[in-house]
């Protein structure tokens, strides 16, 4: 079980990873996510599915590297194992429980950034799967951090790239974007935002000055991501709601942002002592103050 | 060795201000001689109320008499015919209220040590190899069983279908199985691989089949275990849910958690220990909210990591719901209780980190609907315990993942799985157990529902 099929560097420090699992491939709907364990030691890591085959029990994961464990992730190889791969869990999209005639009515507008552009490429298939046609933005720091963008044409009516140094598409990060496509007259009905938490938090204020209702992905610190530890928690609307089972996506104009991004925090500084470990081996010593 | 027939053959434990720094077993256990010595004093009653007072009605007379005469194999099968987690409910089963509660010897002075003793055989046992045995008439039938967790209420029902003759499949959500017994109980009260993992082992060992990571409801539902997998009957022992907090300001700071999290962290991943690759926070001053016996868990995990810890608790001694053993324990580990005391808000510096917890003293009113006497605040008698953590231990509301994925499956007022007699809840075929049912509650009366509904299950499908 849980064997790399194939391994695929997709620039940076992103990487995507084809890998048999077949009870996550079986049921994985677009919005719904994984959690991983690179090794009998190892950290659970939530990550976003970005595909699946259910005929060969197959689901596609694409990560970037930001800290020790998924650093450990990127070393294993075609032919490894990952030690345990449980999912899909948290709720499915909300678009995918929608008549398609309905769907097909809606001026729907994706925008994805960074990483997120995994599980946005996964609702956007579905879409086109289902015959709905959709709109995409696409942002990234710089061209070379821009991934799955062949994939991503393959799936969307009109596809839009913003780089904040102007280096592909449209100069200036998605708001930008959006804020361009809206002055020349292009409208939306319904956006999903999904990305870095500060992406996603201006992308709402935007959205929500336009008018045009949100749904954004969490994508917070867990443990056991089935509904039992409360790690995810964050504040929706006043009230405290949980990433795991009443997530990942919630209405963007309610989710407390800045609480969120403060709870990114928690473990920043233990998780560069891992990596500090990871880097140095047998070095590694504990760090400062362990000198004498 | 010379026994006090009124009192109990002290345990060894270890000393509590070394092992405040480790997360090795507190209680060493009975040797052979201190097991039999204690043994002797039980009266062997021929109405024997201790077995009534046991959820699974082990034979507890006979199986001490048993240790009496040193045939520890003996007992392990006596036992075994009951529990299918015996080295477990030795441990943390709270005895006190139940078996020794009933105890005869218990009149006039101190009860038979009905839980050591069962810990003393299930671990001898252990050492010398003996596993527990498939009855020798069972009957193989040919139908399959799906067991949806494998935590207490699921491994003791797996084990009883499993000797019954039935073809059994656990379906765990975590990577490893024993449920709260490896993401909640710490190590130094249940060890991990020495304990937990040999039970489970010794359940797969009847033939019972463990599937980990998988969902129900998520990677499998109740109706692909009937419809694609050919399962005849499922038993839902899924567990207790996600934890409660109080709505108070603050409680999203930085250094608030769950117990629940708190301790999985530590125990399912192993943060205690300096080599692991899971963070958890080493707080300097640690305020645990609560009483129970999850309460004295975090506490004293907190304790061992390194910090001064208090525990609040808005009701007093008396009330506190925690087993007295676990709140003597952790009193003498130097752990600090703030009774009568609530907090009303966490207070954080400018980058969120809590900083203290404002509390308000409480006293006792009148008694409310549980006959307790409810608390009421003291007006005016706000302070602060300034602090790194506050653990929130509040109890857990029932997970809604089954209930959502599974038609026709109802549950009550606050969450839980309707169940009859048989246990088997409103959707035919499907049986639930544990605090899937009852809410956070005890791993032994957990046991006991599984054990009630394999017998629920072997006759609806005797019948079907």
């Amino acid at each position: 079980m849980f064997e790399i099929v194939s391994k695929k560097h997709l620039g940076a420090n992103v990487w995507l990873m084809k890998v048999v699992a077949p009870l996550v491939a079986g049921k994985a709907m677009p919005g719904q996510f994984l959690i991983v364990r690179v090794d009998d030691e190892g950290e659970r890591i939530p990550l976003t599915v970005c595909d699946y085959d259910r005929e060969e029990g197959i689901v596609t994961i694409v990560f970037a590297i930001v800290g020790a464990e998924t650093e450990r992730m990127s070393y294993l190889r075609v032919g490894d194992r990952f030690a345990d791969i449980v999912g899909p869990l948290g709720r499915p999209s909300d678009l995918v429980d929608l008549p398609v005639e309905e769907l097909k009515k809606k001026k729907i507008l994706f925008i994805a950034g960074g990483v997120g552009t995994a599980p946005v490429y996964n609702q956007l298939k579905w879409l086109h799967d289902n015959g709905v046609d959709v709109d995409c933005i696409q942002g990234a720091r710089n061209k070379d951090l821009l991934i799955l963008e062949n994939e991503m044409k393959a799936v969307t009516k009109n596809l839009y790239f913003a780089t904040d140094d102007g280096s592909y598409g449209i100069h200036g990060n998605v708001c930008v974007a959006l804020q361009q496509l809206w002055d020349e007259g292009i409208r939306y009905d319904h956006c999903v935002v999904i990305g870095p938490v500060v992406m996603m938090k201006f992308a709402c204020q935007l959205t929500k000055k336009l008018g045009i209702p949100t749904v954004i992905s969490m994508n917070t610190i867990m443990v056991d991501g089935t509904g039992m530890c409360g790690a995810c928690r964050l504040l929706v609307g006043g009230q405290v709601k949980f990433a795991c089972v009443d997530g990942p996506e919630f209405d963007g104009w309610k989710v407390d942002f800045d609480q969120a991004m403060q709870r990114s925090r928690l473990y920043k500084t233990e998780e560069g002592r891992l990596m500090l470990k990871l880097h140095e081996g047998d070095t590694h010593h504990g760090g400062c103050g362990v000198c004498s | 060795m010379k026994v006090d027939v009124l009192k109990k053959v002290p345990v060894s434990e270890q000393d509590p201000k070394v092992r405040a720094t480790n997360f090795d077993e507190v209680n060493l256990g009975y040797t052979k001689e201190e097991a039999m010595a204690e043994a002797t004093r039980c009266l062997n009653c021929k109405n024997a109320r201790c077995i009534s007072g046991c959820p699974v009605n082990i034979n507890i007379p006979a199986f001490i008499a048993k240790v009496k005469d040193g045939d520890v194999e003996g007992a392990y099968g006596v036992i075994s015919r009951s529990s299918a987690l015996p080295a477990v409910c030795g441990r943390v089963c709270p005895q006190e209220t139940q078996c020794e509660a009933q105890c005869i010897r218990g009149i006039k002075g101190e009860a038979v040590s009905i839980g050591r003793l069962e810990r003393f055989v299930a671990d001898t046992a252990k050492d010398l190899g003996i596993k527990p045995q498939l009855p020798a008439d069972m009957v193989k039938k040919n139908k399959k069983v799906a067991v949806i967790g494998a935590g207490p209420s699921g491994l003791t029902c797996a084990g009883d279908l499993a000797k019954m003759g039935y073809d059994v499949t656990i379906f765990e959500a975590l990577h490893k199985a024993g449920g709260v017994l490896v993401y909640g109980i710490p190590e130094f009260r249940l060890p991990k691989e020495k304990v937990v993992a040999k039970e489970v082992e010794n359940v797969k060992a009847l033939g019972v089949k463990i599937v980990t990571d998988a969902v129900i409801g998520r990677s499998l539902t109740i109706d692909d275990l009937f419809e694609k997998e050919g399962f005849s009957a499922v038993f839902v022992g899924s567990g207790a849910g996600l934890p409660r907090f109080m709505n108070i300001p603050g409680e999203q700071s930085l250094g608030v958690f769950s117990a629940n999290e708190y301790l999985t962290r530590s125990n399912l991943m192993g943060a205690f220990s300096e080599d692991s690759r899971t963070p958890i926070m080493r707080a300097k001053k640690a305020v645990i909210v609560g009483g129970g016996n999850v309460a004295m868990d975090a506490a004293r995990t907190a304790k061992r990591l390194g910090a001064e810890v208090h525990v609040v608790y808005r009701r007093s001694e008396a009330e506190l719901p925690a087993r007295a053993e676990e709140v003597h324990h952790a009193k003498e580990e130097g752990i600090i209780f703030d009774l009568l005391t609530n907090p009303v808000e966490i207070l954080a510096n400018e980058e969120g980190w809590v900083t203290g917890c404002k509390c308000i003293r409480m006293e006792l009113g009148e008694p409310d609907a549980s006959g307790r006497r409810s608390p009421v605040e003291v007006p005016g008698s706000e302070f602060i315990i300034d602090c790194d953590a506050v653990i929130m231990s509040l109890g857990t509301s029932p997970n809604p993942l089954i209930k959502t994925t599974t038609a026709g499956l109802e549950v009550n007022k606050r969450g839980g799985i309707i169940v009859n007699e048989s246990e088997m809840t409103t959707r035919e075929g499907v049986f639930a157990g544990g605090d899937a049912v009852t809410g956070a509650a005890t791993v032994i009366l957990a046991m006991g529902a599984g054990k009630s509904a394999a017998k629920g299950i072997d006759e609806y499908l005797s019948r079907n």
